[in-house]
């Protein structure tokens, strides 16, 4: 098997290539399969509201040496709370009781007869009520948010890059990333909590990451592509994917290592909870932000620049002189060989002076 | 090539190290001198304690201004600091909540302090007592000591003279005689002894006989009341943190200042809520010339002003009938006093100045008194706030449990040092020796971490919570993330042809600026996160930030200079299997490269056909003739600076 390294070398060169670019149709229709199974699952499954979003009461009792919910449904029924009430363990030691919103009273009184059926001191029981109106303030801080990073970050970017095409491009590759994380979350009916929204929020910041990261190749190997008729801009854009290629996905496993190991963690040995639910978000959330900046970002960056005038002038001149040096070949098997195995976008080589090899040549006589 | 070429890595290094090293030690004394600790502090949610979000609302639908909220929230940090909570967090949090962070377990009757809006009344007076009866009664027993045989009843009566109606003095001060013989006297015997109107003996629960129809008559109050207020000790702080009273009926009310003085008040004839505005300024005079004495000027809305012109009438009719009584103690000068009351306790009490002669009916009312500015101003303060037409709602309490939030961190802790070893591993895999770079740089941006949020929580009084520890596992792939940049620049740069010197050099330069524009995006993420998001959302964009931050000084500062000085060793500037650096892994183009100026080896893979040509050209010569080929000399050419440098350091 190939180590990375060595294919790391061969995608540099333009030896080996991905066609990120030349299949982006395939890869839009598989991102538009997904993004619509996400809104379809969102809107028909829809995602299940935390305490902090419905509003309710929970009780939680912790350092217990079995935890069981048995004795809190019991606790409920006596109360008369069961309705709408769901009892959950939660790591080793914790059980959670969530119930409908209640009076202070009514909750010390759960309590403390939780206290008693687990036979718990009080310090082990911690009691919440949230109301419901506090989500709306979390989630319109959410939105809100949103809204002002997309501008401040299309903005940054626009001026980075000294094109609103990049900005849009990796906006829209984000928009990806945030959509499938939430549809994740319809599908497997985790509860979203205020974590969540922390997770979402951060999905943010990495996934762009990523994206400028590669956008940085694109801008360097396009560098003044109107000046020679080697390579269009977007097969140039396609060789900087390739080349940042090895980094994406060393930088996504070391990315994603952390987060599964929390979520590892945090699913199986705790329980819901802040850290099963940012790391959760996280761990979809990077995935999706690394695929989406190598399949969707600079793909439709592509498309967007390909409308331009001077890309398809050159994309012609390209054609025109591809065209040239085939008919220059002639029927040269040897020559046309050499030119169906060059790679159609490989790096410019500095620092070597290629002496009169590279000079053009006298054209052989012919025995 | 390279225009900016590092010199001394090595200096760098030592100047981050010594850095760190100072940032420990101020730490460290910090820690000796017990004003800080070496663990940055920890959030409610891993040290436990109790959470309160208010939401106001207005009862009269107005619009929640800013001002409205910060004076709410002084009004509570008020309230909890003088209940003694120490490290109580008050701040808004997102649109109009308020939060009211305790740490620990707080009493049941701090968080109703939290819970209960703030009240404000005006209350007519009608007893100021000005000490409670348990300091009577040591001042009787004291004289009684020192003057064992001496007449008994003189402090009694001495005491008693200035705080008891005279017109019941008589009536008291034959069992007061009676009770001071040799036995000292009890605060409960001297509690009843002055609060026995009728002499009797006993205390009654009856209201006492009525003087007017109006609230200041004696009619709401009882003996019972006048005996509990006598057994209030208004000097203690647990009497001065405020209580929710009823303002229809008549109440005991402590001094606000602590002088000990006990209040017992009518029915509010005002509430705050009348008060239109308040503020703070120094005296004008009917000429209009400003002088220097500080004053509170109070404007009661419409509802308010009618109110205030009725006990204005009333006031100045207690205040006269005191003036033209014989006797300067008359209950009618007490009664001429008005309470200003927020929370139950008395800010001030005082009565109208004798220039004021009719009732005031345009509720524009100027308090004076000897203030000091700050005095003006708070008493403004207090009497707008009261005047807010805001309740508060309860949205949430949480208790937090410390073992819930322990059993997290731990596993959490856990958790990231799970994932730090297998970063560690797959490094090691993919990078080799570079992995000791990147791991180190790891480990130095960890030690960085780590101290600039010690110091954060001593200098800021920033708290670490779950979240932000959640963050500060998740920034270890993040800043992983700029060394892997960094690294495969450099293979970049070899695969171009560069030496290695050369590349790690001209690599830099290119991760450089791909660092810092990636950075920026998680910054201005972190930031926009920090303060537009609400609660645990706030903490993590704030680890996030600082990650980032010190992410980028460790690179510049740390892992460019260090890639730089190990290849000054034989095992990475040669490129040893190992290293990471060995030209299969790089796949550079020349073993030039490296030491010994080995032939190219793939060229191929990019080279053009008239290049392959040559290329098969000069192996023919070659065979023919063993002088040295163009190639050698291309390529010693273009390597020559770079592996001379290499060649002096290894």
């Amino acid at each position: 098997m190939k180590s990375l390294a060595q294919l790391g070398n061969e995608l540099y060169s333009g030896k080996t290539s991905f066609p990120f670019i030349g299949r982006r149709r395939l890869w839009y229709a598989i991102a538009g399969a997904v993004m619509t199974a996400s809104i379809v699952l969102i809107a028909t499954v829809g995602l299940t509201p935390g305490i902090d979003f419905r509003g309710g009461s929970e009780v939680t009792v912790t350092s217990l040496a079995n935890p069981a919910v048995g004795p809190a449904n019991r606790v409920l029924a006596e109360e008369g709370l069961a309705s709408g009430a769901s009892v959950t363990t939660m790591g080793s030691s914790s059980v959670r009781v969530q119930t409908n919103e209640l009076s202070n009273d009514e909750l010390n009184t759960l309590s403390a007869a939780l206290t008693d059926a687990y036979g718990v001191t009080e310090a082990d029981v911690s009691a919440t009520t949230i109301g419901p109106t506090w989500s709306a303030d979390v989630t319109s801080k959410g939105v809100r948010g949103l809204v002002i990073f997309f501008v401040l970050v299309g903005a940054l970017i626009w001026g980075y890059f000294r094109t609103w095409k990049m900005a849009v491009a990796a906006l829209l590759a984000l928009s990806h990333d945030i959509l499938i994380t939430v549809g994740v979350y319809a599908a497997s009916g985790f509860e979203v909590t205020p974590a969540t929204i922390i997770g979402v929020l951060t999905i943010l910041g990495y996934s762009l990451y990523d994206t400028v990261v590669v956008f940085d190749k694109v801008r360097e190997n396009t560098d003044g592509f109107e000046t020679q008729t080697r390579s269009t801009y977007g097969e140039l854009a396609n060789l900087a994917v390739n080349q940042s290629l090895v980094r994406s996905i060393n930088t996504s496993v070391v990315g994603v290592l952390p987060v599964a190991s929390l979520l590892v963690v945090g699913a199986f040995i705790l329980g819901a909870g802040t850290l099963r639910d940012i790391a959760l978000t996280l761990f979809i959330g990077m995935i999706a932000g690394t695929v989406s900046s190598l399949f969707l970002a600079t793909p439709i960056l592509v498309d967007l620049r390909g409308r331009e005038k001077a890309v398809k002038e050159q994309a012609d001149r390209v054609a025109q002189a591809r065209d040239q040096r085939l008919a220059q070949a002639g029927d040269d098997p040897e020559a046309l060989a050499a030119i169906a195995a060059t790679p159609v976008a490989a790096p410019v080589i500095p620092g070597h002076h290629l002496g009169f090899s590279a000079q053009p040549k006298r054209k052989r006589k012919r025995p | 090539m390279s225009t900016n070429k590092l010199k001394h890595p090595g200096r760098r290094l030592l100047t981050l190290l010594l850095v760190v090293v100072l940032g420990y030690v101020g730490l460290a004394i910090g820690a000796a001198t017990g004003r800080t600790q070496m663990t940055p502090g920890l959030a409610l949610d891993l040290e436990g304690g109790t959470q309160i979000i208010l939401t106001p609302t207005t009862s009269d639908g107005s619009e929640i201004t800013d001002e409205d909220l910060n004076q709410a929230i002084e009004i509570i940090r008020q309230r909890v600091d003088a209940s003694g909570v120490s490290e109580a967090q008050i701040s808004r949090q997102g649109g109009n909540n308020i939060v009211v962070s305790l740490p620990g377990t707080p009493s049941e009757e701090t968080l109703d302090l939290v819970r209960n809006s703030a009240v404000l009344y005006f209350r007519p007076v009608i007893r100021i007592l000005q000490a409670s009866a348990a300091t009577y009664a040591e001042a009787q027993n004291n004289y009684v000591a020192s003057q064992a045989t001496a007449s008994p009843t003189a402090p009694a009566t001495d005491a008693q003279s200035s705080t008891e109606a005279p017109e019941e003095a008589p009536a008291q001060e034959s069992p007061e005689a009676q009770a001071v013989p040799t036995a000292p006297v009890t605060t409960e015997e001297m509690a009843t002894s002055l609060a026995d109107v009728n002499g009797d003996g006993t205390i009654g629960p009856d209201p006492l006989e009525s003087t007017s129809d109006d609230h200041s008559s004696d009619a709401w109050i009882s003996e019972q009341l006048i005996y509990d207020a006598y057994m209030t000790d208004c000097t203690s702080p647990e009497s001065l943190t405020g209580e929710v009273q009823d303002p229809g009926a008549a109440v005991i009310s402590c001094a606000r200042d602590g002088s000990g003085a006990i209040y017992i008040l009518g029915p509010a004839d005002i509430a705050g809520t009348n008060v239109r505005s308040a503020s703070s300024g120094l005296e004008t005079t009917s000429q209009g010339n400003t002088i220097n004495n500080w004053v509170v000027s109070l404007e009661f809305d419409d509802q308010g002003a009618q109110q205030f012109a009725d006990v204005s009438e009333r006031l100045i009719a207690y205040r006269d009938s005191a003036a033209t009584a014989t006797d300067a103690t008359s209950v009618n000068s007490q009664k001429a006093q008005f309470a200003i009351v927020l929370d139950g306790l008395t800010i001030m009490a005082s009565g109208f100045n004798p220039d004021v002669v009719t009732a005031i009916t345009d509720g524009r009312v100027q308090i004076s008194g000897r203030f000091t500015q700050a005095q003006a101003n708070t008493l403004a303060n207090q009497l707008s706030f009261g005047s807010l037409p805001l309740s508060f709602t309860v949205q949430s309490e949480q208790r937090i449990s410390a073992t819930l939030g322990t059993e997290q961190l731990r596993n959490g802790l856990i958790a990231g040092l799970i994932g730090f070893a297998l970063i560690v591993v797959y490094l090691g895999w993919q990078y080799r020796g570079l992995g000791i770079v990147a791991v180190a740089s790891l480990l130095v941006a960890a030690a960085g971490t780590y101290l600039v949020i010690a110091l954060l929580s001593w200098s800021m009084g920033y708290r670490l919570s779950l979240a932000g520890v959640a963050g500060l596992i998740i920034a270890i792939g993040i800043t992983m993330d700029s060394f892997i940049v960094y690294f495969e620049r450099v293979r970049d740069e070899v695969r171009n042809g560069r030496t290695l010197v050369a590349a790690v050099d001209e690599g830099w330069r290119h991760a450089r600026r791909t660092i810092i524009v990636s950075d920026s995006v998680n910054l201005l993420a972190a930031v926009v996160l920090y303060f537009l998001a609400v609660g645990g959302v706030q903490g993590f964009a704030f680890t996030l930030g600082v990650t980032t931050v010190v992410d980028l000084a460790v690179i510049i500062l740390f892992t460019h200079p260090m890639l730089v000085w190990i290849l000054r060793f034989r095992f990475f500037g040669e490129g040893h299997r190992l290293s990471g650096l060995d030209p299969e892994h790089l796949g550079a183009r020349s073993r030039a490269a490296y030491r010994g100026g080995l032939l190219a080896g793939s060229a191929a893979a990019t080279g053009s056909l008239a290049r392959r040509r040559a290329a098969a050209r000069r192996a023919q010569e070659r065979a023919d003739d063993t002088s040295p080929t163009d190639e050698d000399t291309e390529s010693k050419e273009s390597t020559d600076s770079h592996s001379g440098k290499e060649d002096e350091q290894a």
